[in-house]
């Protein structure tokens, strides 16, 4: 296929998680400044901001600087409404490889948009986090009832994995760097979908090194770092399937596939004990993981050439 | 501009909000003034989103037989927490004398030789069970969860007007009721700092294991619900799935050996603690009906053998019988030699001839109430019952007087409730819940409050169609504690731990080159000349 489309499908699925995950981390942000009666607004914005990678210089942020950056700065992909639209552009680029249905489903999310705000203005913030949680399940959800399972899907999927590593791993971020002005467990599993999965599978209290565990290697909780891993291997795997045949005997085809593998056995053979002491320095080498992985999937599948200029030849 | 106060009546009971017109009791002073600017409409547009949450969520209480969304009123109640700190004491001793009086009971009795009660009072109870004596449960703890029904009088105070130590239902409302609020009217919350209630489910959970048989490590707690049919079965499923513990049906549990067992698709799995929302009739046919089909036979047995903890235990009925009511003020300073912190309602007894007598005189000035009834059923208010009402109470009150109580009628107080698009006062109870492991009783900070929602309606309750309101308990200023996190294996670090700063989002590509964008453009714009009619001038 082409490179520009693979591309575009690559990053519909990294905007759309994306999307998807921030939505689900503010819903219980904000949620939280509500219910938490001993909460410090500001330490607890700055935090967040940080960890998305958006620091305030000041240190200190407010409830309304975090939604502005983080849910409605259109000209950012970090936020919700920007991610959304550069789905939606990378979408309009690609409509004759995705099915009208996922084009329409991405459209119709970029064109309700200015109203789910207005709607957030006046209702608090929680139908537009709702609205957004849902467009995403559609759009993946269509995805996999439409889609062929060739390159296209294997692109779209891929984007999608490394993006949850990254949040999955921002949001263990949230819990144990912020000291004291950190969400409890329970939130940060609440903002990853995992509450009610773990307390099913723990049958229990939430307990810390237990919850790390969980987000970061539970093989059967599809949000959780390690399982995101393994469907970032399998597509890449699947996408360097002819390279294998031709006659690499050694080692992985490609860069992003030895880079992802080598997360991923990290994180399944490296003693839970050991990781959990050198959690904050984990996280962090599996956020930049995610960054070279992008990189180096660019670079092998997608390389475009600059526009070139053709100078006229001067004639001598 | 009218405000949303303007003409709020104020009658002779204690209003929640208002100690004058236009002001604001202490606790209130912040949602007055949060409210006030909003508009009639505006709220119940706000009612609307809420109820609309409600429906979308399936939060339901089936009502004769029919699911219907729990209707919840958008005006909080607000309890301050000096306050609230009376009734936490006030219930927690409550608990703790009935449980006290319940092993007592079951037990050596002496509550009866120290002629504190009159045993016959237990014995024709239709909640005493011979069945349950001698059962010790493994941490002597009966009354896992209770709901102790409050009203507050016309003087302010809060009196007990029941006790429920078997299957009080109504804790799913409180959480959902919260969740609800902030999703929909965040901005009410403002400066409140309101006591959180989410953490019930865990407090519930560590209290069930806590009374697990001895000797067993990691206890399996299950849920026994009726099924799907029973009235509370959405609050079953909301706390079953909150404690992450399996709903189970009679039909799925097992007891063979003095073990029981779930049906699972691994074979059978033991079970350890039964928080049953199943009455005792029904739990177990080998003891109780028969005919039951919901329950599980051999559970009690398997209880006596110590194999298995059924929470709340078998036979607390007794205890919160609304006869034996009327003693517990005694029973409180028996066991514990303290003075009862909440009062009881007036109430009579009709045990002697002369009471008796007193009571069918004075029958349209009186609330009669069946001891055994619950939900509201039965109950009749002698100052609005009619001729015919009064005349067939009196001929059921003559035949029977050990069936009733008679209790001077109080004026429940009152809160600001939204009805058709404005702010009226309506009469509320308060059930706040407890919670006992055996070393503490922890009391929900908030409780539900439950409102009468037609005019003038007294009889609060669920079941009777009433609604609710989400019940806020202002925090102390500071927390007396760091919030306790229950586990000894924290993982802590700070941004001191990492090498450098988090790293930034990827940026994604960009796309728009706008050398590209405005030569694509230009080719849209040939196309459209050329699709112009054969001879115009281009």
């Amino acid at each position: 296929m082409l490179s520009r489309i693979a591309e575009s499908l690559f990053w519909i699925g990294r905007y759309v998680e994306r999307a998807d995950d921030t939505a689900r981390i503010l819903d219980v942000h904000t949620q939280r400044l509500v219910e938490d009666p001993w909460i410090d607004e500001r330490r607890a914005c700055a935090n967040l901001l940080g960890l998305m990678g958006h620091p305030s210089a000041d240190g200190a942020a407010d409830t309304e600087r975090v939604l502005a950056t983080l849910a409605f700065d259109r000209s950012s992909p970090s936020s919700i409404v920007g991610a959304l639209s550069a789905a939606r552009e990378n979408a309009r680029g690609a409509r004759e490889v995705l099915s009208a249905e996922i084009w329409e489903s991405l459209n119709v999310t970029h064109n309700a948009l200015p109203q789910q705000r207005t709607m957030a203005r006046r209702y608090g913030p929680h139908s537009l986090f709702r609205f957004v949680r849902e467009r995403s399940a559609m759009v993946f959800g269509l995805a996999d009832a439409t889609m062929s399972r060739d390159e296209s899907w294997l692109f779209l999927i891929l984007g999608r994995s490394l993006e949850r590593v990254d949040m999955t791993a921002r949001m263990l971020s949230t819990r144990v760097l912020a000291g004291d002005a950190a969400p409890s467990w329970t939130l940060v599993l609440r903002s990853t979908g995992a509450y009610e999965p773990y307390l099913r599978t723990y049958r229990g209290a939430v307990n810390s090194s237990r919850a790390a565990e969980f987000l970061l290697l539970d093989r059967l909780f599809p949000r959780s770092v390690f399982a995101a891993l393994e469907q970032a291997e399998a597509c890449l795997a699947e996408l360097e399937r002819a390279n294998v045949r031709e006659g690499h005997r050694i080692g992985v085809a490609g860069e992003a596939h030895r880079i992802v593998g080598r997360a991923r056995t990290m994180l399944e053979f490296m003693q839970t004990d050991e990781i959990l002491a050198s959690l904050p320095v984990r996280l962090d080498e599996l956020q930049r993981t995610c960054s070279l992985a992008s990189e180096a999937v660019t670079s092998r599948f997608f390389t475009e050439q600059a526009p070139q200029i053709w100078v006229p030849e001067s004639v001598g | 501009m009218a405000d949303l106060f303007d003409g709020y009546p104020l009658g002779q009971q204690w209003d929640e909000m208002f100690a004058a017109p236009g002001r604001p009791r202490a606790p209130y002073t912040g949602l007055f003034s949060s409210l006030q600017p909003m508009s009639g409409e505006e709220l119940a547009a706000r009612a609307d989103v809420l109820s609309q949450t409600y429906r979308d969520a399936g939060v339901t209480f089936a009502h004769a037989g029919e699911e219907q969304p729990f209707p919840l009123d958008i005006v909080p109640r607000v309890i301050g927490h000096e306050e609230w700190a009376v009734i936490e004491r006030g219930v927690a001793q409550r608990v703790l004398a009935l449980e006290a009086f319940l092993a007592d009971v079951y037990g050596a009795g002496e509550v009866f030789t120290d002629r504190v009660v009159p045993r016959s009072v237990v014995t024709t109870s239709a909640h005493f069970h011979r069945a349950a004596h001698g059962l010790v449960p493994p941490n002597g703890v009966r009354v896992h969860v209770s709901g102790i029904d409050l009203v507050r009088d016309e003087a302010g105070d809060f009196r007990v007007l029941e006790d429920n130590l078997r299957s009080p239902s109504g804790v799913s409302y409180v959480i959902t009721n919260r969740a609800a609020m902030s999703q929909v009217l965040p901005e009410l919350f403002g400066d409140h700092r309101v006591q959180p209630v989410a953490d019930y489910p865990s407090r519930l959970l560590a209290a069930l294991k806590a009374s697990a048989p001895s000797g067993v490590g990691d206890p399996t707690v299950v849920l026994l619900t009726p099924g799907v049919y029973n009235s509370a079965y959405f609050e079953h499923a909301l706390l079953a799935r909150q404690m992450g513990v399996e709903l189970v049906e009679g039909r799925d549990l097992v007891c063979s050996g003095g073990q029981v067992s779930m049906r699972t698709t691994t074979g059978q799995q033991r079970v350890d603690v039964i928080y049953r929302r199943i009455d005792d009739d029904f739990l177990d046919p080998v003891h109780f009906r028969s005919d039951s089909v919901i329950g599980c036979a051999g559970v009690l047995n398997a209880a006596r053998a110590g194999r298995v903890t059924i929470a709340n235990a078998v036979g607390n009925g007794v205890a919160d019988d609304k006869l034996l009511y009327t003693w517990v003020p005694d029973l409180i300073r028996y066991y514990l030699a303290e003075e009862p912190v909440l009062q009881n309602a007036e109430t009579h007894r009709l045990d002697e001839p002369g009471t008796v007598e007193w009571v069918l005189a004075n029958l349209d000035q009186l609330v009669l109430k069946p001891v055994d009834g619950s939900g509201g059923k039965g109950i009749v208010i002698g100052p609005r019952a009619d001729e015919r009402t009064l005349a067939e109470l009196g001929v059921k009150v003559r035949a029977a007087p050990r069936d009733w109580i008679a209790q001077k009628p109080i004026g429940l107080s009152t809160s600001p409730t939204l009805i058709n698009g404005r702010i009226a006062p309506r009469h509320v109870d308060l059930r706040p819940f407890a919670v006992h492991d055996g070393s503490d009783v922890w009391v929900l900070p908030g409780g539900l409050t439950r409102v009468a929602l037609p005019e003038g309606e007294l009889v609060v309750n669920s079941s009777q169609g009433g609604g609710s309101k989400d019940t806020w308990v202002i925090s102390p200023p500071r927390p007396a504690e760091a919030a306790p996190e229950h586990d000894v294996t924290r993982i802590e670090f700070t941004t001191a731990d990492l090498p450098v700063e988090p790293p930034a989002q990827d940026p994604g590509p960009p796309n728009d080159n706008a050398l590209a964008q405005s030569q694509q453009q230009q080719q849209g714009a040939m196309l459209a000349n050329m699709a112009a009619p054969e001879g115009a001038p281009c």
